[in-house]
């Protein structure tokens, strides 16, 4: 890649960040603009996937909301996510967890590890 | 100053605006170029900036160029163009101008340049056809084009119709892109969207030739 490029890459890199992985649960704050004004949505789930690309870098988190499966994918490194807080530390033996997708209740827990 | 600049094609990236919204940018790295030479309407019945980019190796220049270059004090570029000159200002042969001299964040642009090759190519790449269906027996037809005209009338194939052949390779010109950050330092200019031509490839970055620069 060329300097240039990966040096604009860089500069857009976040490492303020906890470190999280695939089955931990998650708490991102995002900002949302409506207009004029500003405010933070939360999301709280369970990172389902993460593809990582240096600047790219994307991550999946899942909820159930009122029975219904919600999953939103996130930017890392956008400048929009004010804060990503660990929940909990899943235990999990994939890198993907597509199939919590199938899986609904008790089924569809984690092993959490803290 | 001058109306746009030639640079390379560096590769592409993403970053985010304003709003929030993940954008596919294009990183060139424009210029510096150099003032080889003042066309007037005097001696060439028009006005115009020629300039040069880049660096060749002296024994690559052919003696007629050398000599333009030499007339001018200018190392040879690799790429020599002539760009209208708008505003103020006089300009010299010799001058260097860069990045931030021409474009500024906001801008918008028509970047040109030489798009990939892509040989001999079908009507599905080449044209977007759409081809035959992978099965309900269709025999050695996939790819194809279908019927190319009627019978003893017209007796002919129209002129201009879709066919395979040479794809690519052709000046494409992209109008109408965002100047999203000028990096002075670097020479270079990020723009929203893609650029013809693969990573390395010359471009042409021009003032948008259709619209004027939105705020």
């Amino acid at each position: 890649m060329n300097e240039i490029v990966r040096k604009l890459e860089q500069e857009q890199l976040r490492k303020d960040y906890p470190a999280f992985r695939v089955g931990d649960t998650v708490r991102v704050e995002v900002k949302v603009v409506e207009g004029e004004k500003e405010r933070t949505q939360t999301f709280t789930g369970t990172v389902i996937r993460i593809n990582r690309a240096h600047n790219r870098t994307r991550f999946t988190v899942r909820k159930v909301s009122y029975g219904v499966g919600v999953e939103r994918v996130f930017p890392l490194h956008s400048p929009y996510i004010q804060r990503i807080e660990v929940v909990s530390r899943g235990k999990v033996r994939r890198a993907r967890l597509y199939y919590l997708r199938k899986l609904s209740g008790k089924a569809a827990r984690i092993q959490t590890t803290v | 100053m001058l109306s746009g600049l030639i640079g390379k094609k560096l590769g592409m990236t993403e970053v985010v605006d304003d709003n929030g919204r993940v954008l596919a940018a294009t990183v060139i790295q424009l210029g510096p170029c150099t003032v080889s030479q003042l066309k007037t309407k005097a001696t060439d019945g028009y006005e115009a900036v020629q300039v040069t980019f880049g660096r060749k190796k002296p024994s690559r220049v052919n003696k007629p160029l050398r000599g333009h270059f030499a007339k001018a004090g200018v190392a040879p570029g690799i790429v020599t163009r002539e760009f209208a000159k708008v505003g103020e200002g006089e300009l010299k042969p010799g001058d260097v101008i860069t990045v931030a001299d021409v474009f500024k964040p906001g801008d918008l642009v028509d970047v040109q340049g030489l798009s990939k090759g892509r040989g001999f190519a079908g009507v599905m790449k080449r044209h977007g056809f759409a081809g035959f269906p992978a099965s309900r027996g269709t025999h050695e037809y996939f790819r194809h084009g279908g019927s190319i005209g009627n019978r003893s009338f017209p007796g002919r194939v129209f002129k201009g119709l879709k066919m395979p052949g040479h794809m690519g390779n052709q000046r494409v010109t992209i109008s109408n892109l965002r100047v999203l950050r000028v990096l002075a330092e670097d020479n270079a200019l990020l723009v929203h969207g893609s650029a013809p031509g693969p990573n390395g490839g010359i471009v042409i970055v021009k003032r948008s030739a259709k619209r004027a620069a939105a705020g």
